[in-house]
């Protein structure tokens, strides 16, 4: 177990990692990456039971896949800080020949990812197909699921909300990064997303919220799901997050969502987030 | 019946009912297999499978999109599935979800499509889909099956538990004359069922019986074809196709699909490349379909076995 403190400080360093790896490619997506990484931080830090050597299968071990997959710089970070894979590959981030694709990719081997995302909308059903699978072979482990606020305009999405609630799958943590913002603007302006919490409460699903920027209130809200598995629903936690959480400049606007910061930027990003476990 | 010819109809029997069959072998050898289906078990015989073992078939509901989803995530953990659904909403429908959470992820799924083709009749061209052979063979990395009749679509959906990868296994919806139990199924191996020497005749699916007849009748006008069967048409048997290219000297597709990147395309860019030599496509020339009757709309769509006969002459006459 690692102390808050110690979490905030992964978090930072997962922090300077996003943003050198965009700045490095010149290009990817900073801003949901930084709004997820507390979240991303405490799961794999705190709470994943996972093995390395990482195994595709995953037999006895939690799951985790990203479906909003245009965030992995945060992914990666995250994966190469948990001993996935070394730190120093993260300076291969979207170039040629690297297992760090612009959008996580299972074709080159990249442990730690278990399913390529990017295309929206799809991983949900993955997650629950792989709870199921887990079920059939007798593991109880967990499988967690992230998806993106925008991305719940993609209909397979609901259908998947529909069939894990219909077989009761009960050990799946689906998390929805609601920072409000999407490419166009904000989800409101865009596609309202309505009454969440009453949509997947009323599809028969367990829904927890919380402040995804807060570590202490992310470490007690996953505590929490993970206590209320196994009691015939599927869990979700809408998840508030600020895009670009960290960097002054980032915060509060969808411009960041796929544009990486150049010199100038980088250098006042930095400035703002301690470097904790050396850069990469 | 000439001595080649041994290849008479037993009688008659759809290819789904091979798949459902086929299926529930593959289920009682592997306890990895398990099913999704989205509403259509009986449509695709898959209700023997889910009688006999429950616990391992899924219901999804009209949500196709879903269904590869939630196969991709279970053949993460190891199983085998085995999606149903028709070959329209198997592969259209949901092609990004194949390209992506399947084939690009290299997940062993086994996308099963029934009522593919012309011969699904009278519901007409909304689910008659003539491209999914096509989308489904551009994918890198996917295995496309599109088995002859009831023995081989049985034997196909056996094999392909064994098979590493994803695979797109096509079969249809009418009662066909069944004729092949004594051929070996062997995924990715061409089946030669009479040697020629005037032109081979490459056919798939449904196809190879109206192929089958066409050789009878041009034998009596005294023509020797060579007939062989492509049943895995990704990954081609290259060498099957060239070898007999070589010594007949021109060449025939045949498939209930559309011209463009069907089996066709696959044996004309194998040719070309290769072995130049004459060709002729007998497939659905950039047409949708419509309802009727199946060997009537074979026949109207210039699939039969007149249609046949001619392409055969065309490539003997050039």
């Amino acid at each position: 177990m690692k102390t808050i403190a110690e979490l905030k400080k992964i978090a930072s360093q997962v922090r300077r990692d996003i943003i050198r790896q965009t700045w490095m490619a010149k290009s990817g997506h900073p801003g949901g990456s930084l709004g997820c990484a507390d979240f991303l931080t405490a799961l794999y830090f705190q709470f994943m039971r996972y093995k390395l050597p990482f195994t595709m299968e995953g037999s006895g071990e939690d799951l985790f896949f990203l479906s909003n997959g245009h965030i992995s710089p945060l992914f990666y970070s995250v994966l190469a800080r948990s001993g996935h894979f070394p730190v120093a590959e993260l300076n291969t981030f979207r170039q040629m020949n690297s297992r760090l694709q612009g959008h996580p990719a299972t074709h080159e081997g990249l442990p730690g990812v278990r399913i390529a995302s990017g295309s929206l909308g799809q991983g949900l059903s993955v997650a629950v197909g792989a709870a199921l699978g887990k079920k059939a072979q007798n593991d109880d482990s967990l499988v967690y699921v992230l998806t993106g606020d925008g991305e719940l305009q993609e209909g397979q999405n609901w259908e998947a909300i529909m069939a894990a609630a219909h077989y009761k799958v009960d050990r799946l943590i689906a998390t929805v990064d609601w920072n409000g913002q999407q490419i166009d603007g904000t989800n409101d302006k865009v596609m309202s997303l309505g009454d969440l919490d009453a949509k997947w409460r009323s599809f028969g699903w367990d829904v927890l919220h919380m402040n995804g920027n807060s570590m202490e209130e992310v470490l007690k809200v996953l505590e929490t799901a993970i206590g209320r598995t196994g009691n015939g629903r599927p869990i979700v936690i809408l998840m508030k997050t600020e895009m670009g959480f960290g960097v002054d400049f980032m915060m509060g606007t969808h411009k960041w969502h796929g544009v990486a910061p150049n010199d100038e930027q980088t250098a006042q990003a930095l400035s703002q987030l301690e470097e904790t476990l050396g850069d990469f | 019946m000439s001595h080649w010819d041994i290849y008479q109809s037993t009688g008659k029997k759809a290819t789904r009912n091979g798949f459902g069959d086929g299926l529930l072998e593959a289920a009682r050898k592997n306890p990895k297999v398990v099913a999704l289906c989205a509403d259509l078990a009986g449509s695709l015989k898959m209700d023997l499978f889910e009688k006999e073992f429950p616990e391992r078939f899924t219901q999804v509901g009209v949500a196709e999109a879903n269904m590869m989803g939630m196969a991709a995530g279970m053949a993460t953990t190891g199983l085998i599935p085995y999606t149903g659904t028709f070959a329209n909403f198997s592969t259209g429908r949901v092609f990004d979800q194949i390209r992506q959470s399947i084939a690009y992820s290299e997940k062993n799924v086994k996308i099963c499509a029934s009522h593919a083709g012309l011969t699904l009749g009278e519901d007409g061209a909304t689910h008659q889909i003539l491209e999914d052979i096509g989308l489904m063979k551009m994918l890198p990395g996917m295995t496309v099956i599109n088995p002859a009749d009831y023995a081989q679509t049985k034997a196909a959906a056996m094999a392909i538990a064994d098979w590493k990868g994803p695979v797109y296994l096509r079969f249809g919806r009418p009662d066909w004359p069944v004729f092949t139990e004594q051929l070996p199924f062997e995924i990715g191996k061409a089946i030669c069922l009479k040697k020629g020497k005037d032109v081979s005749i490459f056919a798939t699916g449904h196809m190879l019986w109206q192929a089958l007849e066409a050789v009878r009748q041009l034998e009596t006008e005294g023509i020797d074809c060579e007939l062989i069967n492509i049943h895995t048409i990704k990954p081609l048997d290259s060498e099957a196709v060239l070898e007999s290219v070589a010594r007949t000297g021109g060449a025939v597709s045949c498939e209930e699909h559309q011209r463009h990147g069907g089996l066709g395309d696959s044996i004309a860019q194998l040719l070309a490349l290769h072995l130049p030599r004459p060709m002729e496509y007998v497939a659905v020339n950039d047409r949708f379909g419509e309802s009727g009757k199946p060997t009537d709309l074979l026949e109207k769509y210039g699939l039969g076995v007149k249609d046949l006969v001619l392409a055969v002459k065309k490539v003997l006459s050039r």
